[in-house]
């Protein structure tokens, strides 16, 4: 939870969770070369998308020898062609070492992440691996060399001490939140029923996410670590179709126009 | 194969004891060999409300222990043929009941009963969850206000993720509303919640509303179940829920208060 709405003190600056989509290269041996020769390839297919971007190594499917792995000569292969590799993903101790020695930043592994997904959120796995460098189909004018994370869908009441989470995208339910549940989402959350419970919207920091829901009852609305409480919900809007969005890091109710 | 219903609530002191001796008592009346098991272990009270406390020789825990056979320790109701109780144990600690026990014991009653009805000790804890493990259907009981309503919505979502059937992928716990100590009048003044709202709150079908009255607590310091109370309006209301727990559409009854003006009076002739 934020704390810019309570604490009065300007610090010189704050800690928030961020949420970057960035491309991985999934790296399956190592070879100075023909590393610079694919690299060069696939950014002709698209240089627009590759100029400065970050990228980080994937090494969940490295099956070359460790000590064949110069993340020296990656990073300046790299640098020679406007790209960043800003850290690692996967790889066994040795590796690591290595790339901690180059100064990279160290990630658990996607494989790892995909694994405790449990099996009814098999789309929320699936939308883990955001992106390939082994897709140049993506045009250069997409932001994302992928499409956007698929929707979590909730037929049920959401009941008093439930919580329901969807950890890459939106969230959908069709049915009420009751009073002492909680829902939270990476993106928006809609509420197709009365929203009784907490929603946490954009907890990964995405300023942008909003809350819709068909009645405000609301225990509790966030969105990217802004925060409202009941008490202070109920002067608008109260029982009302609404929409919660952030605005210069306030959030603000707006109903919902019947069409 | 029985139908297993678990009559659970979360919060304590509603009324599921009382419901669990009615509703069990209406299913043996109309010829539905039945039992109900207390699964309140060491609070045990479905003996005195069934006014069997004096024959109580083996219990649940002592079937499930292997130190009687089910036959030892099953009640025969005096009152209605076909109804059998299974009593708690008093002085046994509630982890007694393991999963497996629980299981063998529903397995062996569910050759020979068409209903088993499970009577939940209050609480989320261990007894409550067991009562509510193997449950097909689950009468949920509730009263008009807002502490019950909650704890109900907190047992509803444990039914739908802890049962048997949430764990198997079956199809869910079929849940009904029971709203009991409903008073129709204090509901108008506003100092209780109607059944309107508690059924859009909770968001289930509502089974059955049980008025509150005198009628109920006299039947349960006499060991008799209140739906044997045929003449009263809460006995009646538990024969219609029994009714429609069997499929049967019966209309709500005593949702609104009583007018006893003079005007009233003669106008429906008395």
């Amino acid at each position: 939870m934020s704390d810019t709405a309570t604490s009065g003190v300007q610090h010189c600056f704050q800690l928030k969770s961020a949420s970057v989509s960035m491309t991985a290269l999934e790296l399956y041996y190592f070879d100075n070369d023909e590393f610079e020769d694919t690299l060069r390839d696939k950014i002709s297919q698209a240089p627009g998308f590759f100029k400065d971007i970050p990228l980080i190594i994937s090494l969940e499917k490295y099956e070359g020898l460790s000590s064949e792995l110069d993340f020296f000569k990656i990073i300046g292969t790299c640098r020679r062609n406007n790209i960043h590799v800003v850290g690692v993903r996967g790889g066994n101790d040795d590796q690591r070492r290595l790339a901690r020695g180059a100064a990279l930043a160290l990630m658990p592994g996607g494989n790892q992440r995909d694994r405790e997904v449990n099996p009814s959120d098999q789309n929320a796995a699936a939308a883990n691996e955001p992106a390939q460098v082994s897709e140049p189909e993506a045009s250069p004018a997409a932001e994302l060399p992928s499409g956007p994370a698929p929707a979590r869908i909730v037929n049920q009441p959401v009941r008093s001490g439930q919580q329901v989470y969807a950890p890459e995208g939106d969230l959908i339910i069709l049915a009420p939140v009751q009073a002492g549940a909680e829902v939270l989402a990476a993106g928006n959350i809609h509420v197709y029923g009365p929203l009784r419970g907490r929603a946490l919207a954009g907890i990964h920091g995405m300023q942008s996410a909003r809350v819709f829901c068909q009645s405000l009852e609301a225990e509790l609305v966030s969105i990217a670590g802004h925060y409202k409480i009941s008490e202070d919900l109920q002067e608008k809007s109260w029982k009302a179709a609404v929409q919660i969005q952030l605005r210069d890091d306030l959030l603000v109710v707006t109903p919902l126009e019947k069409a | 194969m029985a139908r297993i219903i678990v009559v659970t609530s979360g919060k304590g002191g509603v009324g599921k004891t009382t419901t669990s001796a009615s509703i069990s008592t209406g299913l043996a009346k109309r010829g539905h060999k039945t039992v109900v098991i207390d699964f309140d272990v060491g609070l045990r009270n479905l003996d005195l409300i069934m006014n069997c406390e004096r024959r109580v020789v083996y219990d649940f825990v002592n079937v499930i222990q292997g130190e009687a056979s089910l036959n030892q320790a099953l009640i025969r109701d005096k009152r209605v043929q076909s109804l059998y109780i299974l009593p708690a144990s008093q002085t046994r600690e509630k982890e007694a009941l393991t999963r497996e026990g629980v299981e063998k014991v529903i397995n062996e009653l569910s050759e020979t009963f068409d209903y088993i009805v499970c009577d939940s000790p209050a609480g989320i804890e261990h007894g409550a969850l067991m009562a509510l493990y193997y449950a097909d259907e689950a009468v949920v009981v509730t009263n008009p206000e807002v502490s019950s309503v909650r704890d109900s919505d907190r047992i509803l979502g444990i039914l739908q993720s802890k049962s048997r059937r949430a764990e198997m992928g079956q199809d869910p716990v079929k849940e009904h509303l029971l709203l009991t100590r409903y008073n129709p009048s204090r509901v108008e003044k506003g100092e209780m919640l109607s059944v309107g709202d508690v059924e859009e709150i909770l968001a289930i079908p509502l089974l059955g509303v049980i008025p509150e009255s005198q009628i109920v607590l006299n039947a349960s310091n006499q060991g008799l179940p209140v739906i044997l109370e045929e003449n009263s309006d809460a006995g009646q209301a538990y024969d219609d829920a029994v009714a429609r727990l069997l499929g049967e559409e019966r209309e709500h009854r005593f949702m609104s208060a009583q007018k006893k003006g003079f005007l009233s009076r003669m106008f429906k002739g008395g």
